[in-house]
C-alpha cells in the first residue's frame, strides 16, 4: 500500500468528516473517561448512552427536536445517578444499573410501538461513522471545547472532590456543584460521541484510554494527557484501518484501543504491577 | 482551648478561632452528639478522645462545618481557613497523584491555572522539606513509608495556609515508631504557632502526650490538661468502664481496671496442639 491508497479516502467529505469526528471524540473521551474510571463509575457511559437512547425515542414522540430532548434526557440521567451516588443508600454501579437500563427499556418500547423517530435505530445502536455529517463536527468540537474549558478552569477542585471528596468538601470545595458540572459535560459527551460510536460500544472509548494512561503513569496530569493522546490516536487509526479493511469503524477504534491496553499490559513487570492495582480498585 | 461551663457569661467569641455553643448534631432521630461547648484558640493542640461511637468523628466535622448541627452552632472567626487531613485507611493509595500532586490540588478556591505555578512549586518544596519529605514530589503516594504519607497530607493542609488543622485518627494504623515521630512533628508544628485539633482512641501513646485533651461522649465529660483529665472518674464515665492511672517516667498511663481486665491472658488449652508448632 503506497502513500496514495493512503489518502485516497481523504477525496471524500464523508470520510474527512468522520475522520475529524472520531479523533476529536476519541481525544475528548479519553480525557472525560479519566475522570470516569477514577471515580468508580466505568459503566457510567454504557448506561447513559442506553438512557439517551430512551430520551432519543421519547423526544421523537413528542416532538420535539431530537437532540434538545435525548440531550436534556441524558443531563438528567445523568444527574440521578449523581444524586444517588451522593446519598449513597447504594452503591455507583446499582444506581447506575437501575436508572439507565429503565430508560433504555422505555426507548425500546417507545421505538418498537411507535417506530424510530429520526436515523435508523441500528445508526445509534452501533455507530456510523461515515454517515456523519458537517453539523456532527461542529458538535462535537464544541463539546470538546467546553470540556476543555471545564477541566481547566475546575482542574483543582476537580481533581479534589475525583481524589478526596469528604476532605475537598470539609474545607470548602463545592463538590456538589463541581459533580453536577462533570456530569452534564459526561452527558454531553455521550450525546455528541453516541452518533459516532453507537450506543453500544461508548463505554469502551470513555474507559479504555483512560485505562491505558493509568497502567503507563501514575502521575494525574499525565494521565490525562496520555488518555487524550491514546483517545485520538484510537480515532484516527480505527477510521482509516475500517476504511482499508472494510470494517465497521465503531468496533475498529475500538480494537485499536484494546491494542493499546494489550501492548501496555505486557509492556513490562512494573507496567503489570500497575495493571493490578487499576483492576484491583475497580 | 476553653470550655464554655453553662453558667459561663463571659462572651468568648472574640478570641476563639472556632466555637461550638450548644452543639446537638444527629444523623437520625437519635443525636450523636449533644449540647457539646468547646472554644479552639490560637496555638491550641487538642486531642479529642472517647470510644468507638462517642462521636468524635462527628464533632471533627460539624467543627469544621461539614454537617450542618440539629442545635447549638459552630462560629469561625472571621477569615479562619481550615485544614483536615483523613485517617490514611480513608485514602484511596491506588489513585495516580504524586505527592506535589496532592499538595498542590488543595489550593482549589477561586480561579487558579492547572499547572503548579513556579512559585508554587517552591511553595510546595518548602513544605515538604519543613516536613521531612525532601526530593519526594514526583513519587507516587504509595512509594512512600506510613510516616511519610501521613505527612504528605498534613503538607496539603499546611500548603492551603490553613490557621487551624484537623486530623482524623493520625495514628491509626501506624507503628510505634511512625506514632512517636508524628507525635513530634505535630508538637514542632504547634509549636511554630499552628493550631491542631487531632481525634484519637489512643490515650497512652497519643493523648497523654498533648497539652490538652477533650474526653467525649456524645456531651464532653470533661477537657483540660492531661493532670485535670487524666482520672478515674472521668476516664470511667468516657469509656464506662473503670481505669486505673499509673504514673511512668513523669507521665500517666491509663490501664484498665474493670472486671474485664483480667480476661487476658488466655491459657492455653493443652489438650489441642497448635499448627505449626
Amino acid at each position: 500500500m503506497n502513500w496514495s491508497d493512503l489518502t485516497a479516502p481523504y477525496a471524500f467529505e464523508f470520510f474527512r468528516n468522520g475522520v475529524y469526528v472520531a479523533t476529536m471524540a476519541g481525544a475528548l473521551c479519553g480525557l472525560v473517561g479519566c475522570y470516569v474510571v477514577l471515580r468508580n463509575m466505568s459503566y457510567i457511559g454504557h448506561g447513559l448512552s442506553h438512557a439517551i437512547f430512551g430520551g432519543y425515542a421519547a423526544a421523537g414522540l413528542i416532538g420535539v427536536n431530537l437532540f434538545l430532548g435525548a440531550g436534556i434526557w441524558g443531563v438528567v440521567t445523568a444527574l440521578a445517578i449523581g444524586g444517588i451516588v451522593r446519598r449513597r443508600p447504594i452503591g455507583s454501579d446499582a444506581a447506575i444499573g437501575v436508572v439507565t437500563t429503565a430508560s433504555f427499556a422505555l426507548g425500546i418500547a417507545l421505538v418498537e410501538r411507535y417506530g424510530s423517530p429520526g436515523r435508523s435505530a441500528d445508526a445509534l445502536l452501533f455507530g456510523n461513522v461515515l454517515g456523519v455529517r458537517p453539523s456532527d463536527v461542529w458538535l462535537v468540537a464544541g463539546v470538546s471545547l467546553v470540556a476543555v474549558l471545564f477541566i481547566v478552569f475546575a482542574y483543582r477542585p476537580l481533581l479534589f472532590t475525583t481524589f478526596d471528596e469528604d476532605v475537598a468538601r470539609a474545607t470548602g470545595v463545592r463538590t456538589t456543584l463541581i459533580d453536577t458540572l462533570l456530569m452534564i459535560v459526561l452527558a454531553a459527551t455521550v450525546l455528541a460521541t453516541m452518533n459516532v460510536m453507537g450506543v453500544t460500544l461508548i463505554a469502551a472509548t470513555l474507559v479504555v484510554p483512560a485505562v491505558v494512561a493509568r497502567m503507563v503513569t501514575d502521575s494525574f496530569s499525565k494521565m490525562l494527557a496520555i488518555a487524550t493522546v491514546v483517545g485520538a490516536i484510537s480515532g484516527f487509526g480505527g477510521m482509516n484501518l475500517s476504511f482499508h479493511h472494510d470494517l465497521p469503524s465503531g468496533s475498529t477504534i475500538v480494537l485499536v484501543g484494546t491494542a493499546f491496553f494489550v501492548v501496555a499490559y505486557l509492556g513490562g513487570g512494573r507496567l503489570r504491577a500497575r495493571a493490578a492495582t487499576v483492576a484491583h480498585a475497580h | 482551648m476553653r470550655r464554655r461551663g453553662a453558667g459561663s457569661t463571659t462572651d468568648v467569641a472574640g478570641s476563639a478561632l472556632i466555637e461550638a455553643r450548644r452543639l446537638t448534631v444527629a444523623y437520625g432521630p437519635e443525636p450523636v452528639i449533644v449540647d457539646v461547648d468547646l472554644a479552639i484558640e490560637s496555638r491550641d493542640l487538642i486531642g479529642i478522645v472517647g470510644p468507638s461511637g462517642s462521636g468524635k468523628s462527628t464533632l471533627l466535622k460539624a467543627l469544621l462545618g461539614d454537617i450542618r448541627p440539629r442545635h447549638g452552632s459552630v462560629s469561625r472567626g472571621n477569615g479562619v481557613s481550615v485544614g483536615f487531613v483523613p485517617q490514611v485507611e480513608k485514602i484511596d493509595w491506588n489513585f495516580p497523584v504524586t505527592v506535589a500532586e496532592c499538595v498542590g490540588m488543595a489550593r482549589a478556591h477561586g480561579l487558579r491555572t492547572p499547572w503548579i505555578s513556579r512559585s508554587e512549586r517552591m511553595e510546595i518544596a518548602a513544605v515538604l522539606d519543613r516536613l521531612g519529605l525532601h526530593g519526594l514530589g514526583e513519587r507516587h503516594i504509595r512509594d512512600l513509608s506510613g510516616g511519610q504519607q501521613q505527612r504528605v497530607f498534613l503538607a496539603r493542609a499546611l500548603f492551603t495556609g490553613a490557621d487551624v488543622i484537623f486530623l482524623d485518627e493520625p495514628t491509626s494504623g501506624l507503628d510505634v515508631k511512625t506514632r512517636h515521630e508524628v507525635l513530634h512533628l505535630l508538637g514542632d508544628l504547634n509549636a511554630e504557632g499552628v493550631t491542631i485539633v487531632l481525634t484519637t482512641h489512643d490515650l497512652n501513646g497519643i493523648a497523654t502526650h498533648l497539652p490538652t485533651i477533650v474526653c467525649l461522649n456524645k456531651t464532653v465529660i470533661g477537657a483540660g490538661s492531661p493532670d485535670q483529665i487524666l482520672v478515674p472518674d472521668i476516664l470511667e464515665r468516657t469509656y464506662g468502664s473503670p481505669m486505673q492511672i499509673l504514673e511512668h517516667g513523669g507521665m500517666r498511663v491509663v490501664v484498665d481496671a474493670g472486671p474485664n481486665a483480667s480476661i487476658l491472658p488466655f491459657e492455653r488449652r493443652m489438650d489441642e496442639t497448635v499448627s505449626g508448632l
